[in-house]
C-alpha cells in the first residue's frame, strides 16, 4: 500500500464524510427534537441536488460566471427545505404526532413515494452533470496528490461551520434554547407557555433544508440522478444511528467514520463499497445498542 | 429457618442518590414481609434487585441458595419469583383474560402454535385467580379499559398466574378504593397462605402492614433501619419519628 | 366469520374461476403470490413493527428458485419452491437475529439497510445473478411433467391458490394461539412479557422468520411464473409496495393480505395506461389517506359498513384504527 493511495484515502472520506454529515445532522436533529424519523429526508438531499443542477445549468446557458453558484446552492437549498419541508410540517406531519410510531414512520415513508415521484416527473430520468463551482475552485496538492479545493476545503469547512453553528445556536439563541427545552422535557416546556407547535415547524425546516443544502453542494461532484434520495436516507440513518439518534456532535465524528470506511473499501475491496457503511453501523450497534454517543435509558418501573 | 431470598451487603446509588448502601435482608419461608419506609429510600429498588432489572454495584442476593446476581427478570421469573408493579404493566390492547391466559400459557409452557388461547386447558385457573382478586367481572374487557384500581389487581393476577414460590408486589393497593381493599387483601393473603407462596410488599398504609405481614422491614435512606415483628416494629419510637409520622 | 364462510366463499369462486372464464387466471396467480408477503408484513404489524426491507426475502426466494431451476435438468418446481422456503428460512434467520434486538425505527431501517445492500450486490455480481438484465428461468417441470405454458400456468395457478389458502389459515391459527398473542403483547408491553418469563426477543424472531419465509415463498412464485428474477425484486419500492398493501387491505386480520393485493393489483393492471408516469406518487397519496383517515384498512371499512347495517358482530381489529391508548406507558428504553 503506497503512501499515495492512504492519503487518497483520507481525502476521499474527508470529502464524503462532510457531505453525508450535512445530511444526517438535519436527520438526527429532527429525530431528537420531534422523536420522529423522517424516511422522506432523502428525498430533501435529492430535491435540493437537482434544484441547484437546474440553477447551474441556467447560469451557464446565459453564460453568468460560475461563481454566482455558491450563493444560488444556498437559495435552492432554503427555498427547498422551507417550502417542501415547511408544507410537509404543517399540513400532514402535524396530524400524526399523537399517532403510533409505526404509522409516523409509514406516512414519512408515503411522502418519500411521493416525493422521488415528483423528482422523476420534473428532471425525468437523465442524469444532470454540473460540475463547473467543482473546477471553479481549483486544486490543491497534498502530499504530492492533487485534489479538488472544493471537495477537500470547502465541503469540510461547511461542515465545520454547520456543526459549530448549529451548536452555538442551541445554546446561545432563545430560538435554539427553546429547541432544547422542548428536547429534553417537552412536557415542562409547554407548561411553561412554550409553543412547541413552532419549535416543531422551525426544527423540520432547518432539518429539511440541512439536508437539501447536502444536496445541492453535493451537486457539482457527482452526477445528479434518479435513486440518490434512497441511498441517502439510509446511509444518513447509519451515520445517524452510529452516532446515537439526537447526537449532533456525535454524528459528525460517525459521518467521518463512515466516510472514511467507505473510501477505503473503495481503494481496497471495491465489491463492498455499498456494505461498508452498514458494516459499520452492526458492529457498532451490536456493541452498542444505543449508539457511539448515544444514552441509555432505563425505563421506570 | 433457611432463607428463601437472601441479600446481603447489596450497594446501590442513582447519580449520587443512595438507594442502597450495606443492606442485609432474609426472606424467609411463609413470610409476608412488608417493606416500609419515606418515599425515595430505594424500597422498589430492592424489588428491582431480586428480580433482576437492576444490578447492585456490591452485594450478592440468592434464592434458595444459587446467585441470581446478573441473571435476566426472564430466568428469575422462570426460578420462581414473580413481580407485580407499582405502575400496573399490562397488556392494554388485549383483554384481562387474554393478559392471563399469556401468562398461564407462559407458565405452562403452552407454545404449540396452533392452539387457540381461549382453549389452553389452563383457562380455568386462571379465572379463578382473575375471581380471587374480585376482578372475573372485567375479563372480556380489554385492560385499557379498566379503572387504576383493577389494573393493580390485574397486574397482581398476572404474577399469581404464573404459579410463583415468592410474590414481590409494590404497594398492592394503592389505587384501590379503601372500602374494598381489606376485603381484597384478606382473600389475597388467604390465597397466598394456602398455596404457600411467600410474599415481599412494599406499603405505605400503616392499617395494612399491622395486618398483613408477619415481618416488617424499615427501609429508610439506603439503610435498614429496624426489623422484626409489626408490634414491636410499629411501636419502635424512633420509626414512629422517621417513618410513620405524628 | 371471515374465517368461516368469506374464506370457503372466496376459495370455492377461485377453484371455479378458471374452469368458467379464461383470461383472469394470470392476474389472479400474481394476486395470490403476492399476497404472501404482505401476510408476512401483517404478521410483524401485529407486534407494532414495519419492515421497509422484505423485499429481501422476496428475492431470496426467487433468485433460489432460478438458481435451481437452472441448475438441474428440467428443473423441479417443487424443488426449486422447497429450496427458495430453505433459502428465505435461513436469511430470515441471520438478519432476524439482528433486527429483532430492535423497535420502531430502528427495527425498520435496518430491515431497510440490509435489503439496499442485498439490491446492489444483487447488481454488481453480474457474473452471477446476471446484473441489472436479471436472471432468466426457464419453464420448470411440474411433479416431473414437462409443460405447454397454457397448461404450466393453469397449474401454477392451482398451486399458488393452494399455498395462499395453507399460509392464510396457518398465519391465522398462529395469531390466535399462545404464542400468537404474545406477538401481539410486544407492541404494548415488552417488560410485561419479560416478567411473565418469555423472551420479547424470541416471540418476535419466530414470527420474522414465518414472515421471510412467506416473502420468499411468494418471491418464488412470481418468479417461476414470469420466468425471471430481477435485482428490482430487492429495491425499496417493492418492499413499500408490501406495506402498501397491507396498510391498504387492513392489518387487522390476515384477510387484509387477500383484498389488499387483489385491489392493488386490479389497479394496478387497470391504472397503470392512465398513471403509469404517477404510479408511485398516486401509491404514496392513497397510503397517505388511508392512514389519516381509514387507518383499519379495506377489511377494517367493510366491517364498519357491516356494523352500520346492523347485521353481524363486528370482527375485532386489534391493531387497526385505535388511537394508541397508553403511549407513554408503551416501552421505549429497548430500542435505545
Amino acid at each position: 500500500m503506497s503512501l499515495q493511495i492512504l492519503v487518497l484515502t483520507v481525502l476521499d472520506g474527508i470529502a464524503y464524510g462532510s457531505l453525508v454529515f450535512l445530511v444526517a445532522v438535519g436527520l438526527t436533529l429532527v429525530f431528537g427534537v420531534m422523536r420522529i424519523l423522517n424516511v422522506a429526508h432523502g428525498s430533501f438531499y435529492a430535491l435540493g441536488a437537482y434544484a441547484a443542477a437546474s440553477l447551474g445549468l441556467v447560469l451557464s446557458a446565459y453564460g453568468i460566471s460560475a461563481w454566482f453558484a455558491y450563493p444560488l446552492f444556498i437559495v435552492a437549498a432554503v427555498a427547498v427545505g422551507v417550502s417542501v419541508g415547511g408544507l410537509m410540517e404543517r399540513f400532514i406531519l402535524r396530524r400524526i404526532y399523537v399517532r403510533e410510531e409505526y404509522l409516523q414512520l409509514l406516512v414519512t415513508f408515503a411522502i418519500f413515494m411521493i416525493l422521488d415521484n415528483v423528482q422523476r416527473l420534473v428532471w425525468g430520468v437523465q442524469p444532470y452533470f454540473y460540475t463547473e463551482p467543482l473546477s471553479l475552485m481549483g486544486n490543491v496538492t497534498i502530499v504530492g496528490i492533487p485534489y479538488t479545493a472544493y471537495q477537500v476545503i470547502f465541503l469540510p469547512l461547511v461542515a465545520l461551520f454547520i456543526l459549530f453553528g448549529l451548536r452555538w445556536f442551541l445554546r446561545k439563541t432563545l430560538a435554539g434554547s427553546l429547541i432544547v427545552a422542548v428536547t429534553e422535557d417537552r412536557e415542562a416546556a409547554t407548561a411553561i407557555g412554550i409553543n412547541a407547535r413552532k419549535v416543531f415547524f422551525l426544527t423540520f425546516i432547518i432539518g429539511t433544508t440541512l439536508a437539501s443544502l447536502g444536496g445541492a453542494l453535493a451537486s457539482p461532484t457527482t452526477s445528479v440522478l434518479p435513486g440518490m434520495g434512497a441511498e441517502m436516507i439510509v446511509l444518513s440513518f447509519a451515520v445517524a444511528a452510529t452516532a446515537g439518534l439526537g447526537q449532533i456532535g456525535g454524528a459528525a465524528i460517525a459521518a467521518l467514520l463512515i466516510g472514511l470506511g467507505r473510501s477505503s473499501a473503495v481503494f481496497f475491496m471495491p465489491e463492498l463499497e455499498v456494505v461498508v457503511p452498514y458494516l459499520i453501523m452492526v458492529i457498532v450497534l451490536l456493541f452498542r445498542p444505543e449508539g457511539l454517543f448515544g444514552k441509555t435509558t432505563a425505563r421506570k418501573i | 429457618m433457611t432463607a428463601l431470598i437472601s441479600a446481603k451487603d447489596l450497594a446501590i446509588s442513582f447519580g449520587g442518590v443512595i438507594a442502597a448502601e450495606g443492606v442485609s435482608l432474609d426472606v424467609f419461608e411463609d413470610d409476608h414481609l412488608a417493606i416500609i419506609g419515606p418515599n425515595g429510600a430505594g424500597k422498589t429498588t430492592f424489588l428491582n434487585i431480586c428480580t433482576g432489572y437492576l444490578k447492585p454495584s456490591a452485594g450478592s442476593v440468592t434464592f434458595q441458595g444459587r446467585s441470581i446476581l446478573g441473571s435476566s427478570p426472564r430466568a428469575i421469573t422462570r426460578m420462581g419469583i414473580a413481580r407485580a408493579f407499582q405502575i400496573p404493566q399490562l397488556f392494554t390492547e388485549q383483554t384481562v383474560l387474554e393478559n392471563m391466559l399469556i401468562a398461564a400459557a407462559s407458565q405452562a409452557r403452552r407454545f404449540a402454535p396452533f392452539t387457540p388461547l381461549m382453549q389452553i386447558p389452563e383457562r380455568k385457573e386462571a379465572e379463578h385467580i382473575l375471581e380471587l382478586v374480585g376482578c372475573d367481572d372485567v375479563s372480556d374487557r380489554p385492560a385499557s379499559e379498566l379503572p387504576e384500581g383493577k389494573r393493580k389487581l390485574v397486574d397482581i393476577a398476572l404474577a399469581l398466574a404464573l404459579k410463583p414460590k415468592v410474590l414481590l408486589m409494590d404497594e398492592p393497593t394503592s389505587g384501590v378504593a379503601s372500602s374494598e381493599k381489606f376485603d381484597i387483601m384478606d382473600t389475597l393473603i388467604g390465597a397466598l397462605r394456602e398455596q404457600q407462596v411467600t410474599s415481599v410488599f412494599v406499603e405505605h398504609d400503616m392499617e395494612m402492614v399491622s395486618r398483613y405481614a408477619n415481618r416488617v422491614a424499615v427501609w429508610n435512606a439506603g439503610h435498614i433501619q429496624s426489623q422484626g415483628t409489626p408490634e414491636d416494629v410499629l411501636q419502635d419510637p424512633e420509626v414512629v419519628r422517621t417513618v410513620i409520622g405524628v | 366469520m371471515l374465517m368461516r364462510i368469506v374464506l370457503p366463499v372466496v376459495v370455492l369462486v377461485a377453484i371455479v374461476l378458471p374452469l368458467a372464464t379464461s383470461g383472469w387466471d394470470a392476474f389472479l396467480t400474481l394476486v395470490w403470490a403476492k399476497a404472501l408477503p404482505v401476510l408476512g408484513i401483517i404478521l410483524l404489524l401485529q407486534a407494532g413493527q414495519v419492515s421497509f426491507g422484505h423485499a429481501m426475502f422476496f428475492a431470496t426466494g426467487a433468485y433460489t428458485a432460478g438458481f435451481v431451476i437452472r441448475a438441474i435438468p428440467g428443473g423441479e418446481i417443487v424443488i426449486a419452491l422447497a429450496a427458495a422456503i430453505g433459502a428465505s428460512v435461513v436469511a430470515g434467520l441471520l438478519v432476524g437475529v439482528f433486527v429483532v434486538r430492535y423497535r420502531y425505527i430502528f427495527f425498520a431501517m435496518f430491515n431497510l439497510a440490509f435489503s439496499m445492500v442485498f439490491y446492489s450486490l444483487l447488481e454488481k455480481f453480474i457474473h452471477i445473478t446476471g446484473g441489472s438484465d436479471g436472471l432468466s428461468i426457464p419453464r420448470p417441470e411440474i411433479l416431473g411433467q414437462a409443460m405447454e405454458r397454457s397448461e404450466y400456468e393453469f397449474v401454477l395457478y392451482y398451486l399458488a391458490l393452494a399455498l395462499l389458502v395453507i399460509c392464510l389459515y396457518g398465519v391465522h391459527r398462529f395469531l390466535d394461539s399462545p404464542l400468537g398473542h404474545t406477538l401481539k403483547a410486544i407492541k404494548t408491553n415488552e417488560t410485561r412479557i419479560e416478567y411473565l418469563g418469555l423472551s420479547p426477543r424470541r416471540v418476535l424472531l419466530i414470527a420474522y422468520i414465518i414472515s421471510a419465509f412467506l416473502a420468499g415463498l411468494g418471491g418464488a412464485l412470481v418468479a417461476v411464473f414470469q420466468g425471471i428474477a430481477t435485482p428490482e425484486y430487492a429495491y425499496w419500492v417493492r418492499s413499500g409496495e408490501f406495506v402498501f398493501v397491507a396498510i391498504l387491505g387492513g392489518t387487522g386480520n390476515v384477510f387484509g393480505a387477500l383484498a389488499g393485493s387483489f385491489v392493488y393489483e386490479y389497479i394496478r393492471v387497470t391504472a397503470t395506461a392512465y398513471v403509469g408516469d404517477t404510479w408511485q406518487l398516486t401509491l404514496g397519496l392513497v397510503l397517505l389517506v388511508i392512514i389519516l383517515f381509514a387507518p383499519s384498512g379495506l377489511v377494517g371499512v367493510l366491517n364498519d359498513i357491516r356494523g352500520y347495517l346492523g347485521k353481524g358482530r363486528r370482527e375485532p381489529t386489534p391493531s387497526g384504527g385505535k388511537q394508541p391508548s397508553g403511549k407513554t406507558e408503551k416501552q421505549r428504553g429497548e430500542e435505545q
